[in-house]
């Protein structure tokens, strides 16, 4: 078979913020580097973002700075978090949104010119910089627009199926084209993995159908390991109702700018849901919560600024215990406490979304919130200075790269994480480049084998179709791995896992090559059910509830767990193998500033 | 804890339902009409498809690809109006398909989904809009003024409102489709570059930091002149920018003062920057 051949130093996949800011470095660097998306470029799930980049800048306080900021990561992630990852990013944060400006980003000003903070849950100080509640987009268009003024190759609507390795490692990629369904190959020493999360393998989630888990999949075919797979971030607010919207997300944001939530009865339930280890941090009356907005000196923070972990289990709670909403959330209220004028200025896309989605005016009326699943904090185990993951060559910045927030990320921490470590694969993976140009050459038996793989769905006759099969994984990981966990739901969950899989061997798609959404769902699902395995094997193992990871039937927190990371290989035979590895111990410097009080 | 339900099969879309008083029992069978084809040609194929309460057409055309035609071409990314990928004619009006409700049909109306007009079809509702990428590689780059001697940039908040309102665009290129000077002159390509990159233009004169002049490239490479301010544009934007009033027409404006009144340019540029 004859393939569309090209050669490059550093080959991205992915186009959301950790693969652009990626792409930047590595062009910067010196590398001849290209950028393969499955979407149009502009469209990554990045867009997506609302509330805004954490960053101790110290605009909007001057007590703020990175150790507190360092703080603020590693309690909100229950301390499994990487130390050396949570350090960097807090350190070098406010220099990647400063450049951000450099390119053309306009965030939202305070009364002396600087880049304005807002408050978000979990972080100390008002430290998000942001655009209204659209920061995502903000961040996607500069850097798209510096990635094309730089003039990096950009493959658009193009899927990677393969990782290509020799001997000594990464030698490139394989993928299709999405419009026509051919393929191509890059030949390349270092490939940065930025494809995102996982989202996709739940039922209610706020992640596009590009999060399948590509990256995480790829990286375990071709020998890397991945941490941290049992810590999912159900986000507390997705929208419940109506149905064909369910779990599309609400920003943290209506919180930080006042709004509060209640259950049927009209009571601020999260009172009654703040943790030991949260309670010196946070108000304890309505009026202390209340005063927070304008005196942060004397007064402690509302308990629906709890970490998101906090906060979704307490929604769980509420309407499991029959004082929910109508359609089964609880109600998120801005409009009774805060002027219209000012929600329509802060939340312009919230309005925009709850009046054009669901007819409701949130100016007027409270909304209707409910956990959905949004952010999966395991991922690649890398380096924490240079990305790299175990197989040289490779590398994974954003949410496919693991390590950098433990158990559960804070909100805000996610763009100033793409931004940050996006950076840095971006630069090692030039350096890496730079040593081994040249040497790597593709394997003719590879790329033949990979498009065979790629085109059996089509050789295959009356097979069922592919959208029923994710339909039941989605299902089956909503009830049996979701929020809340048991040992008994997560086996059966893994011998569900295990028929899907047979099932995904034996369908068919209909029609031809040519922009086919059926078989392209049909290539991403084998991804799917990979990563799927690993959150429920790993959250099966880990017999303690942390973070993004509650066990019904072990409700406490566990010391020994507290130093120990699950990482999950696969065997040659395809399966999926567990370590506990320990956990990598911060040096005394560091540790003492969590001897500081909250 | 979550009790285990049998798995739902038969479509993406009952994906999201479920919950107390979730999916509603108040359905109807809508008619509808879809392009279906590729560059070669294709024609409108008619479809019976289950409609719930609460549903946008991209819910049904999701149901479609679920249900009855697994291997129909649409791009989509969020569903929420934030991303500009789901963009076609809806009854013949330039729409995001994840914007448009259901509820706004009647239920015995036929509805009819086809490609954007101004854009090559590839397959389906899929269209070829790398013009509108080629176009956004020529736009002369941001260039920043210095930064201030403590490392920051100072901009006033009423400064940056002017263009951040040009940077609400999700590039759904529905301005670029309903806009009659390329959607019906396929020559005009070429030398005009469409409302999308002429707001772009207007915000980055408008940008506070940036410091070079594209107004000459406004009139002679990107055919702001091919513009007789119709607003056809602000109309389909489903951010609601004002693009004609608040980017073409002071844009056009500018060129004007700059072409014909040096002296009034130079007054202007001076009055809107104010330096501390």
């Amino acid at each position: 078979m004859e393939f569309e051949k090209h050669a490059y130093d550093v080959v991205v996949v992915g186009a959301g913020g950790a693969g652009l800011r990626a792409a930047i470095a590595a062009h910067e660097a010196g590398a001849r580097t290209a950028v393969v998306c499955k979407s149009l470029l502009g469209k990554a799930h990045t867009v997506m973002a609302e509330g805004g980049i954490a960053a101790a800048m110290g605009n909007a306080y001057p007590e703020d700075d990175w150790r507190v900021h360092f703080r603020d990561t590693m309690r909100g992630g229950k301390m499994l978090n990487h130390w050396r990852m949570a350090q960097l990013h807090a350190q070098e944060a406010p220099d990647r949104v400063r450049e951000l400006e450099d390119w053309g980003a306009l965030f939202d000003r305070t009364p002396d010119g600087l880049i304005s903070q807002r408050d978000f849950g979990g972080h100390r100080y008002a430290r998000l910089a942001h655009v209204g509640d659209r920061t995502g987009l903000e961040l996607i268009r500069t850097l798209q627009q510096r990635t094309v003024a730089l003039g990096v190759d950009v493959y658009m609507e193009c899927t990677v199926t393969r990782l290509l390795t020799d001997a000594d490692g990464i030698t490139g990629a394989f993928g299709y084209w999405r419009e026509s369904g051919r393929f191509v190959a890059w030949e390349a020493p270092s490939v940065v993995l930025a494809t995102g999360g996982i989202g996709k393998a739940y039922k209610v989630t706020s992640n596009s159908w590009e999060y399948t888990g590509d990256g995480h999949s790829l990286a375990l075919a071709a020998g890397a390991g991945l941490v941290n797979m049992e810590f999912v971030q159900f986000h507390p607010t997705g929208m419940v109702w109506p149905p064909s919207v369910r779990g599309i997300l609400v920003t943290e944001s209506v919180r930080g700018d006042g709004g509060v939530l209640k259950n049927s009865s009209g009571n601020r339930f999260m009172f009654d849901y703040i943790p030991d280890f949260f309670r010196k941090e946070t108000a304890e009356t309505e009026d202390e919560a209340d005063r927070w907005y304008d005196d942060k000196k004397n007064n402690r923070r509302p308990p629906e600024l709890l970490p998101r972990d906090e906060v979704a289990r307490a929604i769980n709670s509420e309407v499991k215990a029959g004082r929910g909403s109508p359609h089964g959330g609880v109600f998120l209220d801005i409009a009774s406490r805060r002027p219209a004028e000012y929600v329509r200025r802060r939340l312009p896309s919230m309005y925009h979304q709850f009046k054009e989605l669901a007819d409701v005016d949130i100016t007027a009326e409270a909304m209707e919130v409910g956990p959905t699943c949004h952010y999966v904090m395991g991922g690649v185990e890398v380096d924490p200075d240079t990305a790299a993951a175990s197989v040289p060559g490779l590398f994974a910045a954003g949410e496919v790269a693991g390590g950098m927030h433990g158990s559960n990320r804070l909100g805000g921490n996610s763009l100033s994480d793409l931004l940050v470590f996006g950076r840095r694969a971006g630069a090692a993976a030039a350096e890496h480049a730079s040593k081994r140009t040249g040497v790597v050459a593709l394997r003719e038996e590879m790329l033949a084998e990979a498009a065979r793989a790629a085109l059996a769905p089509f050789e295959r006759e009356g097979g069922e179709n592919p959208y029923a099969v994710q339909s039941e994984l989605q299902q089956t990981m909503h009830d049996l791995v979701g929020i809340i966990r048991t040992a008994p739901e997560m086996e059966r969950a893994l011998e569900r896992i295990a028929v899907l899989r047979e099932r995904v061997a034996a369908l068919s798609v209909e029609g031809h090559r040519q922009y086919n959404p059926g078989w392209h769902l049909a290539l991403d699902l084998p991804h799917l059910l990979a990563v799927s395995e690993c959150i429920a094997r790993a959250a099966l193992a880990r017999e303690e509830s942390r973070g993004g990871h509650t066990r019904d039937d072990f409700p406490a927190t566990d010391p020994d767990w507290g130093r120990t990371n699950l990482v999950c290989t696969r065997g040659p035979d395809g399966t999926v193998t567990l370590t506990r590895q320990p956990l990598p111990q911060m040096p005394p410097e560091l540790a003492e500033v969590f001897e500081e009080q909250p | 804890m979550t009790e285990p339900g049998e798995p739902s099969i038969g479509g993406t879309d009952e994906g999201r339902g479920g919950g107390a008083g979730g999916g509603g029992g108040s359905g109807y069978d809508a008619a509808f009409r879809v392009w279906r084809g590729d560059a070669s040609g294709g024609e409108l194929q008619t479809f019976t498809v289950r409609v719930n309460e609460g549903e946008v057409v991209l819910d049904v055309i999701h149901r479609l690809q679920a249900t009855q035609a697994g291997d129909l071409a649409v791009r989509w990314n969020c569903k929420a109006g934030k991303c500009g990928s789901c963009s076609a004619e809806v009854n013949g009006r330039p729409r995001l398909m994840c914007l448009t409700r259901m509820s706004t049909f009647a239920e015995d109306e036929t509805v009819t989904v086809t490609p954007l007009r101004t854009f090559p079809v590839i397959r389906d509702l899929v269209t070829d809009v790398s013009y509108n990428y080629e176009k956004a590689a020529q736009v002369p780059a941001f260039t920043p003024r210095p930064r201030d001697p403590d490392g920051n940039h100072r901009m006033q908040q009423v400064d940056v409102e002017r263009p951040q309102e040009f940077r609400k665009c999700i590039e759904c290129w529905l301005c670029q489709d309903t806009c009659h000077v390329i959607r019906d002159h396929e020559d005009n390509k070429r030398a005009f570059a469409g409302p999308r990159f002429l707001i772009r233009l207007a915000e980055l004169d408008m940008h506070p930091l940036d410091v070079v002049d594209r107004r000459d490239a406004a009139q002679d490479e990107f055919g702001l002149g091919y513009c007789n301010i119709t607003k056809c544009c602000s109309e389909v934007c489903p951010e609601g920018i004002h693009l004609t009033d608040n980017g073409i027409i002071p844009l056009k404006e500018r060129v004007v003062d700059r072409r014909f009144d040096p002296l009034t340019w130079l007054g202007s540029r001076i009055r809107r920057r104010p330096r501390d």
